[in-house]
């Protein structure tokens, strides 16, 4: 492994879900109050920040409420991966040696339903739009339909992820939805998308999530926990990926922009996949934690059907993923949603989880977010 | 009848005898993409060329939408939505077209299939006019095929 330059030194979160009575800023504010906290330390130690939402206003007017200190801050704009995005802004600055305590944050709060995409903002021509094919879901549901077909996954299968994730978030007390749901409810609900039904999907929802970075060789002044943050990548796609948004694809197939960020990611770290202990892969419907499995190296392409049907990704199975109940069971405030993964981390590494807690003391800890129009961001997290 | 006006300029050469999708080829490494841009993602040359496109591929992937997508941007008729299929049709060595399918039915839709280009009404536009589009239909469905 890698010597790391960077700490995560205090962690913070805003339940996830609906909370009517606080704006999104709020619920970033809270969770950066939290990580304050948790790393013991007052705002005005912190001197610089990186933070997004995509859909609750700029992160820089945190200032107002937090505290007027004169830090620079930064605004962060990278679809899903402004979380990501932000982790990888202030990992950077910290181990350019620019600053020695600075701050990651995104947070959210989105109207119901699907996502409503603009069309221009996406690049794309009103048409697109027009005619009913600017929907997240439509791709998802195509791109595991083509590999259901490809890799013999099963219907089944497919609700076994989902059912995971509700069982995970019951013993997850930021989570949204808590209560588990039966295989059969989770395939015989609405068909939103061939193959893939409501339980299948994740929701556009709300929350916040806040992590305080800091020199690894000063991570002790802070915390007892510290967890090194090893790798933080962020990549956009090549030519014959298959992405969210796309009018064409290339004629040609190729990998998608989280194989080339997972290669990249484990390179950084010096490690490879059987290193790690416990994994929060982008899991926006149940067929994408599924095809993740594979394009971040953990298994070959159709291996997953046996995993999930022998239980290795439960809490206490060989390869534990989406422990706190991924995005299908804390919803998707896209802000929020890349750092909660590595919130998730930091309490499973720091054996602080609960009754959601990896047992066998994990080491070393792996986050992927997937985004349109073809991105995605890694971190690697050990203690 | 309603007037009939196409839904994007540029788009496809509907209404014509023989109406085709317009993408662009790279002049320098062959490249094709729809719809037509300058640029070319692959190689990066600027040197692009409208082309029209094959009227016929492989339905390489599919899904149906099952709900009404939310309007704006959708432009359809929300209150008496029916599901419509979506999916990508492999145009013979050419490209791989993101487009309507002219059936929802779960149980007919095959990766793989044979599919060819259809003009649709999409929706009807604020002074009245019928919105046609492009959309890719399996060839079995159609009469004599």
């Amino acid at each position: 492994m890698s010597k790391p330059e960077v700490a995560i030194v205090g962690i913070g979160i805003h339940p996830f879900g609906r909370t009517p009575d606080r704006t999104g800023q709020e619920q970033g504010v809270y969770a950066v109050r939290k990580a304050l906290k948790d790393a013991g330390v007052e705002w005005s130690d912190v001197q610089f920040a990186f933070g997004g939402s995509q859909a609750a206003g700029a992160a820089d007017t945190m200032v107002s409420k937090l505290g007027l200190t004169g830090l620079q801050f930064i605004n962060v704009a990278n679809g899903c991966a402004t979380g990501g995005s932000a982790l990888f802004s202030a990992y950077n600055t910290i181990a350019s040696g620019a600053f020695e305590l600075g701050l990651a944050v995104g947070y959210d709060k989105h109207e119901r339903g699907a996502f409503r995409v603009n069309t221009r903002s996406s690049g794309l021509g009103d048409w697109y739009g027009k005619q009913g094919l600017a929907l997240t879901t439509q791709f998802f549901g195509m791109k595991i339909n083509r590999y259901m077909q490809n890799h013999g996954i099963s219907h089944n299968t497919l609700a076994k992820v989902s059912a995971k994730a509700f069982r995970n978030a019951e013993h997850n007390p930021n989570a949204w939805r808590r209560q588990p749901i039966s295989e059969e409810q989770i395939l015989e609900s609405d068909m939103l998308s061939y193959p893939l039904t409501k339980f299948m999907f994740c929701s556009p929802a709300e929350g916040g999530v806040a992590l305080l970075l800091a020199r690894a060789d000063q991570a002790h002044k802070y915390t007892d926990t510290p967890v090194y943050l090893n790798a933080a990548v962020v990549r956009s796609r090549r030519w014959g990926s298959f992405e969210v948004m796309a009018p064409w694809l290339a004629l040609e197939d190729g990998d998608g922009p989280t194989v080339d960020t997972s290669k990249a990611a484990f390179e950084m770290a010096g490690i490879g996949p059987d290193d790690i202990d416990v994994a929060q892969l982008q899991d926006t419907e149940a067929g994408a934690e599924i095809m993740h499995m594979a394009e971040n190296g953990f298994c070959d392409h159709g291996d997953q059907e046996r995993m999930l049907q022998q239980g290795e990704t439960e809490i206490g199975g060989r390869f534990p993923v989406n422990t706190d109940g991924g995005c299908l069971a804390n919803g998707e405030p896209v802000g929020a949603s890349g750092l909660r993964q590595v919130y998730e981390n930091v309490l499973q590494l720091r054996g602080a989880a609960g009754k959601r807690q990896v047992p066998n003391d994990p080491k070393v800890a792996y986050t992927h977010v997937y985004g349109a129009p073809g991105i995605s961001g890694v971190t690697i997290l050990s203690k | 009848m309603a007037n009939q006006v196409a839904i994007e300029e540029g788009l496809f050469t509907w209404p014509s005898d023989d109406p085709r999708l317009i993408g662009s080829q790279c002049q320098d490494c062959g490249a094709v993409i729809f719809p037509m841009q300058s640029g070319c993602p692959r190689c990066a040359s600027d040197n692009t060329e409208p082309r029209e496109l094959g009227t016929r591929g492989k339905l390489w992937t599919w899904t149906v939408q099952g709900y009404p997508p939310k309007s704006p941007p959708y432009a359809g008729d929300i209150e008496n939505f029916e599901p419509f299929g979506v999916g990508y049709v492999e145009i013979h060595d050419e490209v791989k077209v993101e487009t309507r399918l002219t059936i929802a039915d779960i149980d007919a839709l095959t990766i793989g299939m044979e599919m060819e280009l259809e003009f649709i009404p999409a929706y009807i536009d604020d002074d009245g006019n019928e919105v046609i589009t492009f959309a890719f239909s399996p060839v079995d469905e159609k009469k004599g095929n």
